[in-house]
């Protein structure tokens, strides 16, 4: 049996507002296996984010448990990277110490990372811009920059709130393929927060859709599509049959008039 | 703006005002100890600087400046760094702080020279004082403004309350403190000036008093065009710093590149 990655039980969040409670989420449970790619789906106010949030140890659930990798998530661990919708570069910092961050932060010596952060900077395609800071790259070429950052310190698993949401499409579906590339090659479990379910269909193994208040999981999809996936796969039957199927469920649970 | 065009032009205004001011004022019989001409204002600088009596004073003047620069922008950021970091010390010391501030510190220049003396300590406090207050705020804003993001992405590093001052916060503030920097030189010079008119053996505030009993005009319009080039030039010095820290910053970068365009 494959070690789960991720194992969320009955996990709930509660967020005190001024006229009562708002369940955030609402006793959601699943497992992620070690080395899948889980994207999460849903429209704005499901949860989602809370849900990321409380995985990477930022916020604290109001009941149930989640684990990462077996042990139960106290706070922030140095096991995981994290991907935000905003690259959140650090403008004082060259790309390469962007990327060194976590290395400077966990005091793990940039020597002995330093030949890793220039490979992976290869292969994100940005080699040639070590030197550079933040405000001379566009907003894909940053975005793949905090994706460096967040393998630098060869994390067990990647996860990634809407990293794309804020690119124009056609850089979104060219950091598609990008991320698909790198996971195949790096081999991470990764848990990938989107509101696309195009995108989610494209780059997962398995898609859960979430429908807001309360948040809740109301499927648990296996996508069943061959790697490497090329972008024409979008137009195929299979692809249109599984965005078909998600796009139903949040007309019929009415989670798009969010 | 800065073509060889402008450039004459500029001279050329120059040159027209000043010789406008000398006609009206000859013109006009204005008596010199109303409004002297700008041929007697530089007579008298230049009177002034061959003796080295203004050098002397200037010199005085500048030293009280600096020190007061540096030990009220000391004061100001270690008040700021503390007020931020720290709700105890805001809610205890910050009423009083602001207090202090709403206070015209002018008035407290008597007093100051009356406990510490006629000498450059006086002078050097007052200084201290004024300049203090542009550098805590600033401080206490920038170390508070880090980006949500920003802090969110240390936390998800497991980084330490003292990583995120030191990496994130720190760097953060630098563009408030570096503006802080700015008001604060010229607040130092403002406070050593009034601390030497109140009582003074040395400086060009002295000077301009001493000037003023004499009804030595001219003399007076000297000091104060000195005291303006030197206030530039202080501004000048705060600006090369802090465009050599802030090289990264959004709004310095845009400036910066203006300039290139410009050049």
């Amino acid at each position: 049996m494959a070690t789960e990655a991720i194992s969320v039980q009955q996990l709930s969040k509660l967020y005190t507002t001024r006229d009562g409670g708002v369940a955030a989420l609402e006793r959601i449970s699943f497992a992620v296996d070690e080395g899948e790619f889980v994207a999460v789906v849903g429209p704005s106010g499901c949860g989602k984010s809370t849900l990321l949030k409380i995985l990477a140890g930022l916020l604290s659930p109001s009941g149930g448990s989640a684990s990462l990798r077996g042990t139960a998530i106290q706070g922030p661990r140095r096991d995981i990277g994290v991907v935000f919708q905003a690259p959140v570069l650090f403008p004082w910092r060259t790309v390469l110490d962007n990327v060194l961050l976590p290395i400077d932060v966990q005091g793990l010596g940039r020597e002995r990372f330093m030949p890793a952060a220039k490979d992976l900077l290869a292969l994100v395609g940005l080699r040639e811009f070590e030197r550079r800071y933040p405000w001379e790259l566009s907003g894909g070429m940053q975005q793949r920059v905090a994706i460096t950052r967040a393998l630098i310190h060869d994390p067990a698993m990647l996860l990634m709130d809407e990293p794309f949401g804020a690119l124009d499409a056609m850089t979104r579906e060219h950091m598609n393929l990008e991320l698909q590339r790198i996971w195949m090659e790096k081999k991470k479990t990764v848990f990938f927060i989107t509101h696309s379910i195009p995108e989610a269909v494209f780059l997962a193994d398995r898609v859960l859709v979430m429908t807001p208040r309360p948040g809740r999981v109301v499927d648990d999809l296996r996508i069943k599509l061959p790697r490497p996936r090329p972008l024409d796969v979008m137009t195929t039957p299979e692809f249109g049959e599984y965005t078909r199927h998600i796009r139903g469920l949040f007309n019929v649970k009415g989670g798009l008039d969010a | 703006m800065r073509s060889t065009k402008n450039v004459a032009l500029s001279v050329v205004l120059f040159c027209v005002s000043v010789g406008a001011w000398e006609a009206l004022v000859r013109g006009l019989e204005v008596p010199a100890f109303i409004l002297p001409p700008p041929s007697q204002v530089a007579l008298a600088l230049w009177r002034g600087f061959s003796s080295g009596l203004y050098l002397q004073h200037l010199s005085h003047t500048l030293l009280e400046t600096l020190l007061g620069f540096i030990a009220g922008s000391a004061l100001g950021l270690v008040l700021g760094t503390a007020v931020a970091l720290s709700r105890p010390v805001e809610f205890f010391l910050y009423p009083y702080i602001v207090m202090f501030q709403s206070l015209p510190k002018v008035a407290l220049a008597p007093l100051i020279v009356v406990w510490f003396g006629l000498g450059l300590t006086s002078k050097v406090i007052n200084a201290a004082l004024i300049a203090f207050f542009p550098l805590l705020v600033n401080t206490m804003v920038g170390l508070r403004s880090a980006d949500e993001e920003r802090v969110s992405l240390m936390r998800s590093l497991a980084a330490s309350e003292r990583q995120i001052f030191w990496m994130l916060r720190l760097p953060n503030s630098l563009p408030f403190v570096m503006a802080g920097l700015d008001v604060a030189m010229i607040f130092a010079l403002i406070g050593a000036i009034v601390a030497e008119f109140v009582g003074a053996q040395k400086g060009l505030g002295m000077l301009i008093q001493s000037m003023n009993f004499n009804m030595d005009v001219s003399g007076q319009f000297s000091i104060l065009l000195i005291l303006s080039v030197v206030g530039l030039l202080l501004n000048r010095g705060v600006m090369m710093i802090r465009k050599r820290v802030l090289f990264w910053d959004p709004s310095e970068k845009e400036r910066i590149e203006q300039e290139r365009v410009s050049a």
